[in-house]
Order: structure tokens, then sequence, then C-alpha cells
């Protein structure tokens, strides 16, 4: 095991801003892209379901009349 | 047709001197802006000197690649050479060389001046003054490229140079680099023959890649 | 094996294999970097040279190859779709930018914490750093063209023409850059001679490039779904979808 504590282990032999800033930045960015791009598909399938939907009640209302 | 091409450019060019002018005087305001920036001494602007006068190059002679097609575009010119029998390549390399008459021959001849303002050595002038002669009319070709892929769209301006800034590159540091070397004593030689190795490349290359934006740009 | 490959060229079909596809490239993305991280900080022993900072390079190097490398399968689904008219190539070509662009920043941020504590100084105007950066310039270009364009076969062909130009440019930038960085000897950095790496490191630095390729890949069917769905709205598989749904 190299490291023998966890502030050992935070500390990264005096480089933890460095080493940590880095994993940090990685993480956010894989977490952002992660979460636009799910809502990016939310938005797009409430949308679809918004215009399923009307036109489905378009067609109820065509037959009724 | 080809030659056509270029006199109807320079005439329409002719009638709006105003543009012409405001490139020019832009790519001067531009230079002269830097010492007042950086400071007066000598020996500091002389080595900036061929940075910035390319630098201001670049971005002056990006000023108007929005013009190049968009005023054929909007006056319906540019859908009658798209069906017109004659190769569009080489009407785009007759608009482009157009472009380059107007705007960058007189950067061409204005740098120079501005270089004395930066106290540079005659034979650095003479340097300066090829290096832009070789690499000027390759900005020309390579901003027909950006020209044509952002015909007609809003925001036209600010795209273009996003997207050929980055391509300019290469000529940036082989032209900058010229006068360098030869200030150091090196010899600009390979430098020039890098430029003119790009010209050719540009000449033969960009007016096929920038016809076939525009016919893009046109369906 | 006969399968008819030009069947998942059409937007729906491709639709459902991707929506089969992505769980197993996210799960293989999880698994791969959970053992890349345990052997980046666990196995791998402290480098002798650099100390504990070289741990950047598990994702330093990994973002940079992944930046150049999608950058080209960018292009290349780019010219596809130029060539062959499919719509399908053109719009992975737009879903691979935004990945593409994320790693190539990454690359650059990772890249300035390595070389802090290493050559002292957050950058130098090094051909491969400057490259990175004119790169990270391309992605941004290609993705505000494509945005600025509203009618989406124009926006996929003009993407394409911009990705093809830089990926023809790419090598020049990058040798002129060399050039012009080895006659300007002012700021010495020498980052050509890497410290010798350990199996392990290696190994660490591997899994995680292939972690990030999983991720890649289920990132970009994703978001190729997503366009597929924006483009195709008022198709009629897109109707019964929802339907079913």
């Amino acid at each position: 095991m190299i490291w023998t504590s966890l502030s050992d282990f935070l500390d990264m032999g005096g480089y933890g801003f460095y080493v940590w800033g880095s994993y940090l930045v990685f993480l956010i960015c894989i977490a952002g892209e992660i979460i636009l791009v799910s809502n990016r598909k939310r938005t797009l399938l409430k949308h679809l379901s918004l215009i399923h939907q009307s036109t489905k009640q378009e067609k109820r209302n065509e037959t009724s009349s | 047709m080809f030659l056509w091409i270029i006199q109807r450019d320079l005439l329409l060019a002719m009638r709006r001197r105003a543009d012409v002018l405001t490139t020019l005087f832009f790519f001067i305001i531009v230079v002269s802006l830097f010492p007042l920036g950086v400071g007066p001494e000598m020996n500091m602007l002389r080595i900036m000197a061929p940075g910035v006068v390319w630098v201001a190059a670049l971005l002056a002679s990006m000023l108007s690649l929005g013009r190049m097609f968009s005023g054929d575009h909007l006056d319906g010119t540019l859908e009658q050479m798209l069906i017109s029998p004659q190769s569009l390549s080489l009407l785009v390399l007759g608009k482009a060389l157009a472009h380059w008459l107007v705007t960058g021959v007189p950067l061409v001849l204005m740098a120079p001046v501005l270089g004395i303002q930066y106290d540079l050595p005659a034979d650095a002038l003479l340097v300066l003054t090829a290096s832009l002669l070789l690499g000027t009319p390759v900005l020309s070709l390579i901003g027909a490229i950006g020209a044509a892929l952002t015909l007609g769209l809003r925001g036209g301006g600010v795209l273009v140079s996003l997207l050929v800034l980055p391509l300019y590159i290469p000529i940036l540091i082989f032209g900058a680099g010229a006068v360098e070397a030869s200030t150091a004593g090196l010899g600009a030689g390979a430098h020039m023959s890098l430029l003119g190795a790009f010209l050719l490349a540009s000449l033969v290359l960009a007016p096929w890649t920038a016809a076939v934006s525009l016919r893009i740009s046109m369906e | 094996m006969a399968i008819n490959w030009f069947k998942y060229s059409s937007p729906a079909s491709f639709y459902f294999l991707a929506g089969k596809m992505i769980p197993f490239f996210s799960i293989a993305a999880v698994i791969l970097c959970l053992a890349g991280l345990y052997i980046g900080f666990f196995v791998a022993p402290t480098d002798f040279q650099q100390g504990e900072a070289y741990r950047i390079i598990f994702i330093h190097v990994p973002a940079a190859w992944m930046s150049m490398f999608l950058y080209v399968v960018m292009a290349m689904w780019s010219g596809i779709g130029l060539a062959f008219n499919t719509r399908l190539s053109s719009m992975v070509a737009t879903a691979i930018a935004p990945t593409g662009a994320m790693f190539t920043f990454l690359a650059l941020w990772t890249g300035a914490l390595w070389g802090k504590p290493m050559w002292g100084t957050w950058w130098v105007w090094d051909a491969r750093l400057t490259s990175e950066l004119i790169l990270l310039f391309l992605y941004i270009g290609f993705m505000s063209l494509q945005a600025a364009i509203d009618d989406p076969r124009r926006a996929d062909k003009a993407g394409a023409m911009i990705a093809l130009v830089g990926v023809v440019n790419v090598p020049i930038i990058y040798f002129s850059v060399k050039w012009w960085n080895t006659l300007h000897q002012g700021a010495s950095v020498s980052l050509t001679q890497s410290p010798k790496m350990a199996t392990t490191m290696l190994t660490g630095m591997l899994i995680m490039s292939l972690a990030c390729w999983m991720y890649a890949i289920a990132m970009v069917l994703i978001r190729t779904r997503a366009v597929i769905l924006e483009r195709e709205r008022h198709t009629a598989w897109v109707g019964e979808l929802q339907g079913a749904a």
C-alpha cells in the first residue's frame, strides 16, 4: 500500500492541489456533459409527447365531429 | 470570364472607395496602437514589428471577407454565376484575386511606411513587404472558403473570423518569421519558399473548396 | 455473415440499435474507469522524478488522445456524409463535436495543472500545447458554424467542409508551430524526454484511455439519438415511439 492515511492520500506528496484540481475538473466536465445531454433529451421527449398528444386530440376531434 | 470577374469586382470597389480605405485605415490604426499600448522603447518595438504588422494584416484582410460574396448574393449575380457554364472554381479564384487586389495590395504598399514607425532597418522592410506580398493572397484565398461557408448567415462576420483565423496561423508564423530570420542574419529564404509553397497549394485547393462551399450555401 | 449494414444507416433503425448499445458502453466505461483509477492511485508506485504529481497522467494523456482522435473521426464521418449524402453520418459528426471539445479543454486544463509543479509554469508555447489550443478553436468553429445555420442539411455540409479543411490543416499547423518554437529557443522546456514509465503506470493509462473511449462512444450515441429525434420529429416512426411510450 502506498498511502499510510487518508490525509496522506489527499496530500499527494505535496501535489494535492494539482492532482485533485485536475481530477475535480475532469469529474465536473463529465458530469456536466451527462446532465446537459440528459436534459436535452428530456425536454425533447416532453416536447414530442406534447406534439403527439395534440395531433391525437385533433384526430379525435375530426372523427367525432 | 476570369478577367471579366476581376475587372468587374475592381470596378465595383472603385465605385465604393470608402470600403477600401476603411480596411487600409483599420490596418494603420491597429499597427499604430501597439506602441501606445506597450511603450515607446525602440528596441522592443523593433522586435515586435513583424508580428504586429502581420497580425494587423490578418485582421484587416479578414474584415472585408464578408463582402466577397454577399453583394453578389444579394443582387442575384451569384446565382447566375452558379448556373453559368464556366467553372465555378475559376470564378471564385477571380473573386479572391480581386479581393486581394483591393485589400491585400494596399496593405503591402503601406507596410514599409508602418515599418519605419517601428524603426525597422531597410533590408527588414524589404523582407516584410516581400513576405506580405506572398502571404496576403493566401489570406484572401483561405478567406474565400470561410466567406463562402458563412454566406448569408446572421452574425456571419464574427463567425468567419472564428473559422478562418486558426487556418491563418501558418501564414502568420512564416510571414513574421521571415522578417525575424533576416534581422537575425539567418536569411529569409526558407521562410519565403514555404510562403510560396502555401501560395501555390492554396491557389490549387482553395478555389475548389470555396466553390464546393458556395454550392452548399446556395442550395 | 450476411448482416445488412445499410439497414443501420437509416436514422430510425440506428435509433433503436444505439438505444441497445448505450447501456453496454456506459457500463464498460464505468468499470474501466474504476479499474483504471484503482491502478492509478493504489497500484502504480510513486514516480522517483515527479513524485505523486505524475498521477495526472491517467487523465491527461487519455484526454489528449481522445481530443485528437475524435476530431479525425468527426472529419471522417463528415466526409462520408458529404460524399455519400447519408444523413446519419453527418448527425454522428455533429454529435461528436461537443465531446471532442470537452476532451480538448480537459487536456489543456490538466496539462496546465501538471506543468505548473513540473516545469514551474502553467503554459509554454510548445508545439503540442499550441496545437491543442488551436484544435479547441477548430472544434468551436465547427460547432458555431453548425449552430448558426438553421437548415440542417446545409449545417451538415458546411460543417463537413470546415471539419475537412481543419483536418488537412492540423498537421500543417503542428509543424509550423514546431518549427516556430525551435526558432524561438527562449523558454526552453523540453517536453520530449518523458520519464521512463513503470508497466503499472502504462497499464493504468491504457485502461483509462479505454474508459474515455467507451465514455465518448456512449456520449456520442446518446447525443446522436437526441439529434435524430430533433430532426425526425415529424416522421411517423417518432410519432409511434411516443404512442408506445
